[in-house]
């Protein structure tokens, strides 16, 4: 039986097992893709303590695994599919394997959402991307558009214009919600150009994307636009279908927890872009696993399991 | 992933899929073969839940005559992936393609569920 199992191998799971394990607990983290999970399709990750040296996401993320394995958590690629946690003694089914636990520290994170335009599920792959570092070299030379004002949209838009001729960011208020610093490298970016209080209205062409019409909220007006693919930057959703109706959700589906990391149900924890908080980033999913830790080692002691 | 000096390299990713490493090993899988599935992608979020789904079906019995193979899409041997005409037009990852009697039959960019896939043996493999 395991002391913990972390479910989701991104910069919460690992900094949870990390913690984990330095404290001497039995410890699996269980990861279904890639490590990293969000932060893994970062080209550069620039907001982290320490990084002064460019370096991306995903090399951080495999980092983040070979610490918290040096320290002995073990790491496995599989599919949670279904936990149980009514009871003390915690069980974790996987696609290929039922473990035992005293504790379970959901770190799920979040994934793109989709606009919900018609032909955006249908163009997927075909001018319709969701991961500017997975599929901007298919993009060389060409027009494309972002859709959001983020941190996600700003970072990609800068990624983009090393690759495309023109990008455009389409941004549904008169104003970004990213960071100054990126907002300053977007101004002075010939190749970006930002069209305010605009929204994607509809997806054009027959068999691939080949252009957007797009609507200005303020006036209706509609216009076209011609790129030859969009990159979809509207935000995430908690992945947390795993625990609907097991754990308190909120209204938009993140966990409810206090500020130790507890949820509603004793012994079951939670880190990172899963749970309900202000600030979604890696900084804070690391800190989030580091207390989530140390909160479900106390449990263990307290509770004499 | 381990770069060899001649360009290509070996696979590395963590999973129980067969994967092709190079030309030779991709003709020896179509030939020994009648249907094959073959995804061509890198380690990233919309290709693994392809290698996931693929790991998945290649244990049910129903598919025991399918092979399912996967391909470093920046390595030499994904080349016949890349440039095949029925991808001319991809710009996701991962490219999935399906071979019938070693030609290429069908063919779908970025993610693609375990429904997905299943259809598309059913439609175009059997």
């Amino acid at each position: 039986m395991y002391d913990v199992i972390i479910v989701g191998g991104g910069p919460a799971g690992f900094s949870a097992a990390l913690y984990c394990a330095r404290a001497n607990l039995n410890t699996l983290l269980i990861e279904r893709q890639a490590p990293g999970g969000q932060m893994s399709t970062t080209e550069v990750l620039e907001n982290y303590p320490g990084l002064a040296e460019p370096i991306s996401g995903s090399e951080i993320a495999f980092a983040m695994e070979k610490q918290a394995k040096k320290f002995g958590a073990t790491t496995i690629n599989d599919d949670v599919i279904e936990v149980d946690i009514e009871n003390k003694i915690k069980i974790v089914k996987t696609a290929k394997q039922i473990y035992q636990t005293k504790t379970i520290i959901l770190a799920m994170g979040a994934v793109p959402k989709m606009i919900g335009l018609q032909k955006e599920k249908e163009f997927m792959g075909l001018g319709v991307s969701y991961c500017a570092i997975c599929d901007g070299s298919f993009y060389y030379d060409q027009s494309v558009a972002i859709i959001g004002g983020g941190d996600t949209a700003l970072v990609d838009a800068i990624y983009l214009s090393r690759i495309c001729k023109k990008i455009y960011i389409i941004h549904r208020r008169n104003e970004l919600r990213g960071s100054k610093y990126l907002q300053k490298k977007i101004k002075k970016d010939d190749k970006i150009e930002i069209v305010w209080d605009t929204v994607i209205d509809e997806i054009i062409g027959e068999t691939q994307l080949e252009g957007i019409k797009v609507k200005n909220v303020k006036t209706n007006v509609i216009k076209d636009i011609q790129v030859e693919g969009i990159f979809v930057a509207i935000g995430a959703k908690p992945s947390t279908e795993l625990v609907k109706n097991k754990v308190a959700l909120n209204d938009e589906g993140y966990i409810i927890s206090d500020n130790d990391m507890n949820t509603n149900i004793p012994g079951i924890f939670v880190a990172g872009d899963i749970r309900e908080k202000t600030l979604r980033q890696v900084i804070t999913a690391a800190a989030d696993g580091a207390i989530a830790a140390h909160v479900a080692e106390q449990y263990i002691v307290k509770e004499n399991i | 992933m381990n770069k060899k000096k001649d360009g290509e390299c070996n696979m590395n990713f963590d999973i129980t899929v067969r994967q092709i490493n190079t030309d030779e090993e991709f003709d020896k899988y179509l030939k020994e073969n009648s249907s094959a599935v073959v995804c061509a992608g890198r380690w990233g979020p919309m290709c693994i839940p392809v290698y996931k789904a693929m790991e998945q079906l290649e244990l049910e019995d129903q598919y025991k005559d399918v092979a399912f193979l996967v391909v470093n899409f920046d390595i030499r041997a994904a080349n016949r992936v890349r440039i095949a005409p029925q991808c001319r037009s991809f710009r996701g990852l991962p490219f999935t393609v399906y071979y019938k009697d070693g030609e290429l039959v069908h063919a779908t960019s970025s993610i693609q569920s375990k429904q997905q896939l299943e259809d598309n043996v059913a439609t175009y493999l059997k």
